[in-house]
């Protein structure tokens, strides 16, 4: 090696801006794989769905799927509207009183995934367990949702969500 | 390798990587094998095509890696899972057009690399296991190349798993038992398609392991040079680090360039018309090859046309099928063997001109040999095809052994270190951007896609989001196909259209031959009056641009039945371009971000060569 006078420091600041570039390089290359492992455009493309709710008598419940997640329908009665509003808010493990939940009070809507972690309480069906405040139990960690879906025992820390909607009539709903 | 060499403690090591490297020797081993490993002076650039030839197979797996967590290996779905991949997978048109032609990339520099290995005798004592082990890795590479081909289920896929299948029932006796083991069905389908997936993903990891294995072997036998005579001491050599990193990264990045550019810009060059359509088992398409770095090996196999026996007897030892086969597997063969027929003691072409002299020839021979496979296999292409074959074995069995016993070389120079200045072709390729069809005529041929060719035509990829991106005026940018399957099943399709099915316009522009001018030729060539009206049945009509002149569909268009509303003439021939303009469009959605994509990486590469070369120049 026969190297000139000002040499080194020249070469130090090549290999450096090249091992700089070349970091970059191989980073930003490697961005378009990630980008690649999300959701597809077909995934991400929930079109909007419409339920009619007028088959379901008060009582009854129903489960829709919308972006393959189930949807909570419940037609609740006077006696269960009573119930879920006889909560002081105050108490709850994550605040919410029942008027918050519903845009009508007959009808509750919830997204059906425990918010502990991700499995769907039974509570939908007249012979499931319901929990000790007769709404939703998740028998995975023993999570117990009242009549407006609220965390009231058990590990789950917030409510179950309630999805984006608006009634289009008098019993027709539309999701997203 | 004198042991003082690496057994001095690891310069300005932290005690993390001290306490490791006691345990684990890895930082010790990489100092050793790359930083400290003394390599011969006066490598050229030829030597680079090793390292390149590993990189391009980390960005195969990469790449790979990230389309089977989309693709769909079912015969049902898998084509239209490739094409859900260009569409709408996020960059997932640019991971595949990678990958498509990272394969032809990879190829080369292995191509490059095996040549260089013959021309310089790098299989010679003591390196008859390093190029074993490379031609192991180049048969694993060739089966994961096989195999990659048939997943897209195009026409070409299908066929090209059917016939090499079926390459296997020339075996004798056992033969058609085992294409049908192979297969796992009577014909390929979904099973096929589901091993070949499995294999596809298999073997380029078990291909990482052999490569390992190979550098292992280079690393014991230390690498060859262009003269062929190993270093006598420090005074040839000079250290892994930083010479040969940094030209290794500068050559990386200059064959990086004509990658990207393909790649980007057009990643089509090297498919064929067959691969966008889906697989027919009921229609072979006239044109069936491999992809170009398979075709030689194709071409030796078509040019066995003649049953070997026993002369005068019309006794059939070998039919033409089996020794088309066993000739194919021959030339594999004597790669493999190539140490043992050449023991010419000198290593280096440079030396023997007379193995050069054969050695060029027998390139020649290949490449012709590549040529003539693309051909269809009559008359003069034929006769190349046998030649080159001839010669091909002629190269290993007969010269070679005989070189290896009368060549005389020229007078061989000590060991003394020459400086090649690094001779690169950076041919960069003419990058015309293709003049895009501005929104006005896009607009107009939808019009006439939507008034004319949607009555029969689906366009079964195209979906209201992509309309919408491209700025035309929606009220929905919903997940649905404006375009579907317009009748109610293929038989009423068929009934309807003079039986033939209107075929998805999605791909056309792309699974024509011509691509969209044949549209276009094809919308305008019905005026011609046919020359032999009884060559025309019921329902058949008089086509300049189809093949055979005899088409099923309707005539679509006619003078004035579209009126445009910005005063473009509304003529046939206007219909018509704007049409084709719109099926390109739906053919590739994603050109435009490939195009500024592909801008953006053949920038940066160049100022990274320009750089490398910079930093490399500081070492001399
Ligand atoms: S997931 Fe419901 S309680 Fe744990």
């Amino acid at each position: 090696m026969t190297d000139r006078p000002k040499q080194p420091s020249r070469r130090n600041f090549l290999f450096l801006t090249a091992g700089a570039m070349g970091t970059v390089g191989a980073g930003m290359a490697a961005l378009p794989l990630i980008r690649a492992m999300g959701p597809s455009r077909t995934e991400r493309a929930a079109a909007p769905l419409e339920v009619d709710l007028s088959p379901i008598a008060p009582g009854q419940a129903i489960t829709v799927f919308w972006r393959g997640k189930p949807i909570f329908i419940r037609h609740r009665t006077e006696e269960e509207i009573a119930r879920a509003r006889d909560v002081d808010p105050a108490t709850l493990r994550d605040p919410q009183s029942d008027s918050e939940r519903v845009h009508k009070d007959a009808w509750l809507i919830v997204i059906g995934v425990c918010t502990h972690f991700g499995c769907i309480p039974r509570g939908q069906k007249p012979a499931d367990r319901k929990g000790d405040y007769g709404g939703w139990f998740c028998s995975c960690h023993g999570s117990h949702f009242d009549i407006s879906g609220r965390i009231r025992k058990g590990p789950a820390p917030k409510n179950l969500s309630v999805p984006d909607y608006v009634f289009i009539d008098e019993d027709r709903i539309k999701l997203g | 390798m004198p042991e003082n060499e690496h057994n001095d403690p690891l310069p300005g090591k932290s005690s993390i990587t001290a306490w490791i490297d006691a345990r684990l020797p890895v930082f010790s081993l990489i100092r050793k094998e790359y930083g400290q490993f003394p390599m011969p002076k006066n490598l050229n650039w030829m030597w680079c095509l090793g390292g390149i030839a590993g990189v391009m197979v980390l960005i195969m797996i990469a790449t790979g890696l990230t389309l089977a967590l989309h693709y769909t290996a079912n015969t049902e779905n898998a084509f239209a899972s490739v094409e859900a991949i260009m569409r709408d997978v996020d960059q997932g048109w640019m991971i595949r057009t990678l990958h498509m032609t990272g394969a032809s990339f990879l190829f080369a520099a292995v191509y490059i690399h095996i040549f260089r290995g013959m021309y310089y005798g790098s299989y010679k004592n003591p390196r008859e296991l390093v190029w074993g082990l490379g031609m192991v890795i180049f048969m694993i590479m060739t089966a994961t190349a096989f195999t990659g081909y048939t997943l897209p289920w195009s026409q070409m896929s299908g066929w090209a798993a059917t016939v090499v299948t079926d390459l296997f029932s020339a075996i004798p006796v056992i033969g058609d038992d085992l294409v049908l083991f192979i297969r796992g069905g009577y014909m390929v389908g979904d099973p096929t398609l589901k091993r070949f997936f499995v294999m596809h993903i298999i073997l380029p990891f078990v291909m990482i392991g052999v490569i390992a294995l190979h550098v292992w072997a280079v690393h014991k036998a230390r690498p060859n040079n262009p003269l062929g005579i190993d270093p006598k001491g420090p005074q040839d050599t000079i250290p892994f680090h930083p010479y040969y990193t940094i030209r290794d990264l500068f050559a990386l990045s200059v064959f990086l360039i004509p990658y990207i550019a393909v790649t980007f810009f057009a990643p089509h060059v090297l498919t064929h018309p067959e691969h966008f359509m889906p697989f027919d088992p009921l229609i072979t398409p006239g044109h069936l090859v491999p992809e170009w770095y398979l075709v030689p090996f194709y071409a030796i196999l078509r040019s066995v046309t003649f049953d070997i026996g026993i002369p005068g007897t019309g006794i059939v030892l070998i039919d033409a099928k089996l020794g088309g086969v066993l000739a194919m597997l021959g030339a594999f063969a004597v790669l493999f063997a190539l140490p043992w027929l050449d023991t010419h003691p000198v290593k280096s072409a440079r030396f023997r001109p007379y193995y050069r002299g054969a050695l060029m020839l027998f390139v020649a021979a290949f490449i012709l040999l590549g040529v003539s496979g693309t051909h269809t296999p009559e008359g003069l292409w034929l006769w190349v095809g046998q030649a080159c074959t001839a010669y091909y074995f002629a190269f290993f069995l007969i010269v070679l052994p005989l070189l290896s016993r009368f060549e005389k070389t020229l007078p061989l120079p000590l060991p003394v270190s020459i400086h090649r200045p690094l001779i690169l072709l950076t041919g960069l390729l003419i990058l015309a951007f293709p003049v895009k069809p501005a929104h006005a005529d896009l607009e107009r041929g939808y019009q006439v896609f939507r008034q004319s060719c949607a009555a029969c035509h689906s366009l079964e990829f195209v979906r209201f989001r992509d309309l919408e991106d491209a700025g035309f005026a929606l009220e929905t940018s919903e997940d649905q196909k404006p375009f579907p399957f317009p009748y109610p099943d293929k038989d009423t399709a068929m009934a309807l259209n003079n039986g033939a099915i209107p075929p998805d316009l999605s791909l056309i522009t792309k699974a024509r031959h011509g691509g969209p001018e044949y549209i276009r030729d094809l919308l305008g060539g019905y005026y011609a009056s046919p020359p032999d009206q009884d060559m025309l049945t019921q329902g058949q009509y008089w086509n300049t641009a189809m093949r055979g002149h005899v088409i099923a569909m309707v005539p679509p268009l006619a003078d004035g039945i579209i009126s445009y509303e910005d005063g473009a003439p509304e003529t046939v021939s206007q219909y018509a371009k704007d049409v084709a303009d719109f099926l390109t469009w739906a053919a590739a959605p994603y050109e435009t971000p490939q195009k500024q994509a592909g801008l953006k990486g053949l920038l940066f590469l160049l100022v990274f060569s320009i750089i490398l070369y910079q930093a490399k120049k500081t070492l001399r």
